[in-house]
């Protein structure tokens, strides 16, 4: 490596490690440790919460399919976006209203009973397993690929320092982690998409009319159809896409690290201006690829495309620009596995082990204990797990836990909101049927099963699509309904404690 | 660093929720943000599923709209500009909600309910 790449690499550590000795002086209660206190601002968290949605899967991943697949790999982009009109106009400001740490704390504000919060945990946690071994395996190949160095000394490396940042910083730390992560990436997807439009005159005509002729799918890249001729799969997984964000357990938590509805409503505006932004610029991080790096070598850097960004970056800028650009995806993975052990070890400490096993009956500091503990275990075996992973095509675990977060979380979110008669055994059969169908579909889908042996099995798959949200949404919501008309009356007065709650704030 | 925050715990009050929620100025809330809120969630899906909708199912979108431009990049833009409007519709609105929420917190601050364990 460069010595002006090893000094963005020093410079994205020694900052976030400096952020975390600053937060670790005032991590001394379990308030603080899960939230911060609640005390982020609306811009700190809006900020905040884009650092810890756009994941390398949204940068190196999106900008290599918009490369490879042009308008195909947009959808990703538009979807990821509107999902946060879910987020705002249905889940945030109750959620906020009625939680303290964790989803489970949410649900049980109106069901209290362990069993719905154990199960609320086990997904969490399922959905926090899923997305965490995509990250860190993805992680560890990019790793590889920038610094040269080993994949399981790459994955060691993050696995070292997102431990590092919860242990000691907790949420106070994650989330300025967060922060600065976000404010880099902005720039650099910034400053390419200048390079990129300067190249083209800055006439965006010009670009379409460019593309037709650069990559090998010819006229076809402009439209959709390059990769996703299954419609049904698309439907699913644009399904996926807008539903799953709502139920993603580590963006939902940002949501408890600010005071009330009204912070938390201004936070998801700013989240929603940085990640459309974000977005649009994808088009002109991918289209740029395609047309000044190549596909075939874009390929032949990785299959799946990822780094068509950091190629770009040096196509563009030269030795120095891709250095501030592999650091910059080193910052987009640390900010969000950080997040993701977080929301995990919160799932463990606080609801499974605090609430479930010692019946809330913790002094301060045992819980500051489980959710250290709960912190390394999550770490260490998601570190564990991504080192046996390494050949695994992890691209569908992402997709997949989106899957799981619209079909196990947001049928019992907005249940437990909206509809009176929602009681005890919908929200269990809601959770359990989401979790399982998306589950078995998955087992059952081409991401595992391949006749050519191209899969994780070789054989022919039962079910035939790649994304199994078509399904398994609706049959969330319709167990969540059936259980609750079949089974015991709802407790109305508990219901009208949650609706008041939910929408005045009152506590 | 953010400040420092101290936020205090308060114990738990018992306010008659059953009451607060039978009252009108609690349902005439209620009603007026399931008026906006409904309508428009509905809207924001149904223009967001047209779009895999139409590529999936027909080829008109691929007809071109401004020079090589085609139709479906001028409907995926839209999905942005709806976003970013709706999410500026909505905090206005909500504004108008935090005001009356605020009243009906402040008319039943002290009314504490008695059944309450």
């Amino acid at each position: 490596m460069s010595m002006i790449g090893l000094f963005f690499f020093v410079a994205i550590v020694g900052l976030t490690l400096y952020v975390t000795y600053l937060a670790s002086k005032r991590t001394n209660s379990a308030s603080e440790f899960y939230t911060a206190g609640g005390g982020l601002t609306g811009w700190q968290n809006g900020i905040a919460i884009a650092g810890d949605y756009l994941s390398a899967a949204s940068f190196l991943g999106i900008a290599g399919a918009i490369a490879l697949n042009g308008f195909d790999g947009f959808f990703y982009s538009i979807g990821y976006l509107v999902a946060y009109l879910v987020v705002l106009y249905i889940v945030a400001e109750p959620l906020r209203n009625l939680g303290k740490y964790t989803l489970a704390d949410m649900i049980t504000a109106r069901f209290n009973q362990q069993k719905i919060r154990g199960a609320a945990a086990i997904s969490t946690l399922t959905i926090v397993l899923f997305y965490m071994i995509a990250q860190l395996v993805g992680a560890g190949a990019l790793i590889q690929l920038l610094l040269g160095i080993d994949y399981w000394v790459a994955v060691l490396l993050v696995g070292i320092m997102m431990t590092t940042y919860v242990l000691w910083g907790g949420m106070a730390a994650t989330s300025w982690v967060q922060i600065i992560k976000a404010v880099l990436l902005m720039i650099g997807t910034v400053l390419i998409s200048f390079l990129v439009l300067l190249k083209f005159d800055f006439n965006i005509l010009k670009m379409f009319t460019d593309m037709k002729s650069v990559t090998p799918a010819g006229e076809a890249y402009l439209n959709p159809g390059v990769k996703y001729t299954n419609g049904l799969d698309t439907m699913s997984m644009m399904i996926a896409l807008v539903l799953g964000t709502a139920g993603l357990p580590h963006i939902l938590m940002r949501f408890f690290t600010v005071k009330d509805a009204q912070t938390a409503r201004s936070s998801v505006v700013y989240a929603t201006w940085i990640v459309g932004i974000f977005y649009i610029l994808t088009i002109f991080l991918g289209f740029g690829a395609a047309a000044f790096v190549g596909s075939e070598k874009i390929v032949a850097a990785n299959a799946a495309g990822n780094m068509a960004a950091p190629l770009l970056a040096q196509a563009l800028g030269g030795d120095l620009l891709m250095s501030f650009v592999s650091a910059v995806a080193f910052a987009t993975i640390l900010a969000v596995v950080a997040g993701l052990v977080l929301s995990g070890a919160s799932a463990f400490a606080h609801d499974i082990y605090g609430q479930i096993i010692k019946k809330g009956n913790v002094t301060e500091k045992e819980q500051m204990n489980a959710a250290r503990f709960a912190s390394i275990g999550v770490s260490v075996f998601s570190i564990i797990l991504a080192l046996g992973a390494q050949t695994m095509n992890v691209a569908f675990l992402v997709s997949l836990a989106f899957c799981i977060a619209a079909s196990a979380n947001l049928p019992v979110i907005i249940y437990t909101i909206y509809w009176k008669r929602f009681n005890t055994a919908g929200a269990l059969s809601a959770m359990i049927t989401g979790l399982v169908t998306a589950l078995v579909l998955v087992a059952l889908s081409p991401n595992i099963w391949s006749p050519e042996g191209t899969a994780i099995l070789t054989g022919t798959a039962l079910f035939p699509l790649t994304n199994p949200a078509i399904i398994s949404v609706p049959a969330g919501f319709i167990a969540g309904y059936i259980g609750s008309i079949v089974s015991a009356k709802a407790d109305a007065r508990k219901y009208a404690e949650v609706a008041v709650k939910a929408n005045t704030g009152l506590k | 660093m953010e400040q420092k925050v101290e936020r205090v715990l308060q114990p738990q009050k018992n306010y008659d929720y059953e009451k607060i929620a039978a009252s009108p100025e609690f349902k005439s809330l209620i009603r007026k943000k399931n008026k906006f809120l409904l309508p428009v969630t509905i809207f924001f899906l149904l223009f967001y599923f047209s779009l895999p909708l139409l590529t999936s199912f027909s080829t008109v979108l691929n007809k071109p709209a401004v020079g090589d431009i085609s139709w479906v990049w001028v409907l995926a833009l839209a999905q942005f500009i709806m976003t970013w409007t709706l999410c500026m519709v909505y905090v206005k609105k909500a504004n108008g909600f935090d005001a009356d929420a605020e009243s009906i917190v402040n008319r039943h601050n002290d009314t504490k309910g008695s059944d309450r364990p």
